[in-house]
């Protein structure tokens, strides 16, 4: 059952007088509970797709759909909200809050709940124990490795539950093992919580751990 | 409230500058409240003024004086219930460096007319009954650590020599307005002393009715209009405010110079928050990306400029209030009742609500307009 729905998507940009296609009638599925890398060199579209599905850009046309809810025809509003519900989202330099601990950071998208602060603090201490970083909680980013800070920025995408984890280069700053342990982590988090997830990574190493890899060259996808 | 900490911890990111613009904002804010002081006080003096009590000076300048044979035509002149005088003395206390007002004055019919000069019986009696006794205010008292029964020599620079009084009696004023480091005598001292050569410097007329201010005024510059000394008759509140205007447009000048204050600071506080904001464009797009809504960022934002500008305020303005009701600061008597009045603070902080929303509202809305994908663009 597709999860992800991309029909007819054409995106195009606007640099200076020149207007750049990035898609051109782009139609693709991601199915429920899958773990898609996807690959390509740079400038072939990768991270705007994963834009286009996280509502954090729209389509020029055609349609985004994620579980049932065309993302590319929403408000600004509701899409802020809707990603809070729906969408983990995590970047290549980890994007931590680094005035906020790791606690903090990771309680971040609880803010937006209406959970109570205990139950808040429950969620965080889970997702926490999921990434492995426990005893990490109070430390702030500059305290961290680089790969605890990738590992908090999955506390942080996972903290809500979200029907979709996102992630654009997450190994793509770390060193091999680091690297290891953030791919170890995503796979279980794909076998064991059944998280679909799609990964824009260079690494095929990385993309070796996904279930599919997909290739898009020049906004089109490889056979 | 949740988002409370997250407001805190980027006002602690640059912990330097955060302190700096607060403190900018207290000395701007504390700057408004001690001109604006000045203005209030000022006009505090003539507000306070009975309608029913008028002044008669000399028309040329008050530095004139009048004749004695006035009081009795003055006490005659229909709707006048009572008169007093008095004269100034202008003399020097010490070396000279402690300024206060002294005047010579009719002490039964002027304690009469001022019923706010506050004094407790038996004092007064032994002011009453003593020729070269002093009547002294509370303040004075204080800060020159003088007590009752103490003899005071002050050098006279418009009635030569040392005269000597000895304090029978202290005053407490019942407006806070009113003058409390004053010294008081007998004007029949300065009459017998200087040869009954002295005559009052200005009259102060008691009203039946307040109503007939106009019409008595007319009478008596009408009396005297032709005669070697005419007058010029008018209520206290317009003779206290006299005064006020010998200092030039002064409310004009303070405010001017309190809104040049204010409007300095917000150049200095605009440009804070917006160095802050610039530098955290990819952390609002971050925000943006878990679902913070343009609204919320727009929030956090007014609540961080909110947040320096009344502490700062807070700092600044309580401080005024605190630092010259502790003090009893008075301008060195030139501003008696020297306070930061409530509608001095309340304006203050109608400022600070205006400071904190002109410079929030450029950051703010350009932190809830940013485009997620430019911005990460920048920090990815």
């Amino acid at each position: 059952m597709s999860l992800v729905e991309l029909r007819h998507v054409t995106k195009s940009f606007q640099r200076d007088t020149q207007q750049i296609e990035v898609f051109d009638d782009l139609t693709l599925d991601f199915t429920e509970g899958s773990f898609t890398a996807l690959m390509g060199p740079s400038g072939s579209g990768k991270s705007t797709l994963l834009n286009l599905v996280a509502g954090l850009d729209r389509p020029t046309g055609g349609s985004v759909t994620v579980a049932g809810a065309t993302v590319s025809a929403m408000t600004p509003t509701a899409l802020a909200g809707w990603r809070a519900r729906h969408i983990g989202f995590v970047f290549q330099s980890y994007n931590l809050l680094p005035v906020l601990t790791a606690f903090q950071n990771v309680e971040l998208p609880l803010l937006l709940t209406r959970l109570a602060k205990r139950e808040r603090h429950e969620r965080v201490q889970v997702a926490l124990g999921v990434v492995g970083l426990e005893d990490r909680a109070e430390h702030y980013p500059r305290q961290l490795s680089g790969g605890q800070e990738q590992r908090v920025a999955i506390a942080r995408a996972i903290v809500s539950d979200p029907t979709l984890i996102l992630l654009d280069e997450p190994t793509g700053q770390l060193d091999k093992r680091s690297a290891e342990d953030v791919l170890g982590l995503l796979q279980r988090l794909n076998a064991e919580f059944h998280k679909t997830i799609i990964m824009v990574t260079h690494d095929a190493h990385a993309a070796e751990k996904a279930g599919q890899v997909l290739h898009l060259d020049k906004g089109v996808l490889a056979p | 409230m949740k988002l409370l900490p997250l407001v805190l911890a980027n006002l602690r990111r640059h912990s330097l500058r955060t302190l700096l613009t607060g403190l900018g904002v207290a000395l701007a804010m504390f700057l408004f409240a001690s001109l604006r002081s000045v203005v209030t006080t000022l006009n505090a003096g003539s507000a306070i003024a009975s309608a029913s009590r008028m002044v008669v000076t000399h028309a040329t300048a008050i530095v004139f004086p009048l004749p004695m044979s006035y009081r009795e035509r003055l006490a005659a002149v229909p709707g006048v219930e009572a008169t007093t005088w008095a004269n100034w003395f202008g003399g020097q206390y010490g070396d000279g460096r402690v300024f206060f007002a002294q005047y010579a004055i009719d002490p039964e019919s002027y304690l009469a007319m001022f019923p706010e000069i506050s004094v407790p019986a038996d004092q007064r009696d032994a002011f009453l009954h003593e020729r070269t006794a002093a009547l002294v205010g509370k303040g004075l008292m204080e800060k020159l650590g003088w007590r009752l029964g103490q003899d005071v020599t002050i050098r006279g620079t418009i009635y030569p020599g040392d005269w000597t009084f000895t304090i029978r009696a202290v005053y407490t004023p019942t407006e806070r307005a009113i003058d409390d480091r004053s010294f008081i005598f007998h004007y029949d001292y300065l009459d017998e002393r200087t040869g009954r050569t002295v005559t009052p410097g200005w009259y102060v007329l008691r009203l039946r009715d307040p109503s007939l201010a106009a019409k008595v005024a007319q009478t008596i510059d009408d009396m005297f209009r032709n005669s070697s000394a005419p007058t010029k008759t008018g209520t206290e509140k317009a003779f206290n405010q006299s005064f006020v205007t010998m200092w030039g447009n002064v409310q004009f000048l303070m405010n001017a110079i309190g809104m040049a204050v204010v409007f300095a600071i917000l150049m200095v506080t605009a440009n804070a928050m917006m160095m802050t904001a610039r530098e955290r464009m990819g952390e609002v797009a971050v925000l943006k990306t878990i679902g913070f809504t343009d609204r919320t960022l727009f929030g956090l934002v007014m609540a961080e400029a909110g947040i320096v500008t009344f502490a700062g305020a807070v700092l600044g303005l309580g401080g005024a209030k605190l630092l010259y009701a502790g003090t009893g600061f008075n301008a060195f008597g030139v501003l008696p009742g020297f306070d930061v009045t409530p509608a001095t603070l309340a304006l203050g902080l109608a400022i600070t609500l205006l400071l904190a929303t002109a410079s929030g509202v450029v950051p703010a809305r350009r932190a809830a307009r940013l485009s997620i994908v430019q911005a990460l663009r920048h920090v990815e």
